[in-house]
């Protein structure tokens, strides 16, 4: 139960995008079209889902203070934490590539479907945002598994939605200097405000 | 996402005077006409997320300039070394270790900052503008003017995210610098400050009209 409240907080409550603001570069550049839209938000999905488990491991096992007394115990004085962000960020690096690679070879279809945009998430802040989310809330294993895959269905949930409007707002005569950018910020903002309703919400 | 400016290289020229003005033009041109938030589209992420008051975004303002200004200068040195395929993963563990000290920097000196910016310290690696001007830039000019393009970025962005968390700051909690500006007598007389402001729908209403008064002064409009 504690899993299914932390997989609905990680969505509506603490939209990784709407409440923290991550992933804003491709979710502005890639929100044009629905269909790329969704394909972007399922490579996410799938990448946040696999790198922030992997990168608990990391960080439980190599990295945290005391973790390598598995090693020998005169190892247990030594904290690597201050590697996090380089460590997390060749996970990812390395992760993406793999997973594209595995993709090419077993299914031709959502290769073609996702392969594309799977370069274009190594520096999407959403997946590095999760890792560090992560480790600054101390998740256990399981945690870490949900709110991955959960946070990334929050990604694409907004990316999705807010791609529908701008295919509609092509028909409205937006200010010249609004155009693109601007209009898109504060059509965000009210979807914020929109997802805020959430908030009220004690799980 | 619009182009980021790639300027063609520098003619070798013996003793090209160190402003000269194609030098001022890369100085100049990204503070306004080509910002990297407002035109450029770049590193949006963190310029919302650390704005709610003007003390962290001038830190975060600090922070991307010497990250930025560090990896133009070190990429653009090595560009001739670094073969082109893994170029990508090199240019991350530079900026990696560039962030790195940084964080460790502001653990030290300044760890209420430290705390407040949370995890967006770290995503500076992600900051699109870093790697937006080390792929456009850096990687095909000399040391120098790279070091002047990150200059004039760095400090566009600076600008921007100072003036979001200056409007932030004033207009959510009545203080700048932490410091009350409006005067108690208003409270008194019934004005109440915008709670939204201090919200993350406040960041992003914020920006979309900043957006809008930039590029109406600067003249640039997008295609529909």
């Amino acid at each position: 139960m504690e899993l299914v409240n932390l997989a609905l907080k990680a969505i509506f409550v603490e939209n990784i995008l709407l409440a923290f603001f991550l992933g804003m570069c491709s979710f502005l550049a890639v929100s044009k079209q629905v269909k790329t839209a969704i394909g972007l938000g399922f490579a996410v999905i799938f990448v946040l889902g696999i790198t922030v488990p992997i990168n608990w491991v990391v960080h439980e096992f190599l990295l945290k203070s005391g973790s390598l007394a598995w090693v020998s115990p005169a190892m247990a004085e030594v904290d690597l934490s201050f590697l996090n962000f380089i460590a997390f960020i060749a996970v990812i690096a390395a992760m993406v590539q793999l997973v594209e690679m595995v993709i090419e070879k077993t299914s031709t279809g959502l290769y073609h479907a996702l392969g594309i945009y799977l370069p274009l998430i190594t520096v999407n802040c959403s997946i590095l945002g999760g890792s560090l989310f992560m480790v600054e809330r101390s998740y256990s294993f399981s945690e870490s598994v949900v709110f991955g895959l959960s946070s990334g269905v929050g990604w694409a949930l907004a990316i999705i939605a807010l791609a529908s409007i701008r295919e509609k707002i092509r028909y409205s005569n937006v200010p010249p200097a609004l155009r693109g950018l601007g209009i898109t910020m504060l059509l965000t903002g009210l979807m914020s405000i929109g997802f805020m309703a959430f908030s009220g919400i004690s799980l | 996402m619009a182009d980021p400016k790639v300027l063609p290289q520098a003619p070798a020229i013996e003793r090209e005077p160190l402003f000269s003005p194609q030098n001022r033009t890369v100085l100049k041109d990204p503070l306004s006409d080509n910002n990297p938030i407002t035109i450029q589209v770049l590193g949006i992420c963190s310029a919302l997320a650390v704005t709610t008051q003007v003390k962290p975004s001038l830190v975060m303002g600090i922070a991307v300039v010497f990250v930025l200004v560090s990896a133009n200068l070190i990429i653009s040195l090595m560009r001739n070394l670094i073969p082109n395929n893994v170029r990508i993963i090199v240019q991350m563990t530079v900026v990696a270790s560039l962030v790195v000290v940084v964080d460790q920097v502001l653990k030290a000196y300044a760890f209420d900052v430290s705390r407040q910016l949370s995890v967006f310290v770290a995503l500076i690696i992600t900051n699109c503008i870093i790697m937006g001007r080390l792929e456009a830039f850096a990687m095909t000019n000399k040391p120098w003017p790279s070091v002047l393009d990150a200059l004039g970025n760095g400090i566009g962005y600076a600008l921007v995210i100072l003036a979001v968390g200056f409007c932030r700051e004033l207009f959510g909690s009545g203080k700048v610098f932490g410091v009350q500006i409006i005067p108690q007598a208003l409270y008194n007389a019934g004005y109440v400050d915008n709670g939204l402001m201090v919200l993350a729908p406040g960041a992003f209403i914020l920006m979309g009209l900043l957006i809008w008064a930039q590029r109406r002064m600067s003249g640039y409009a997008e295609e529909a």
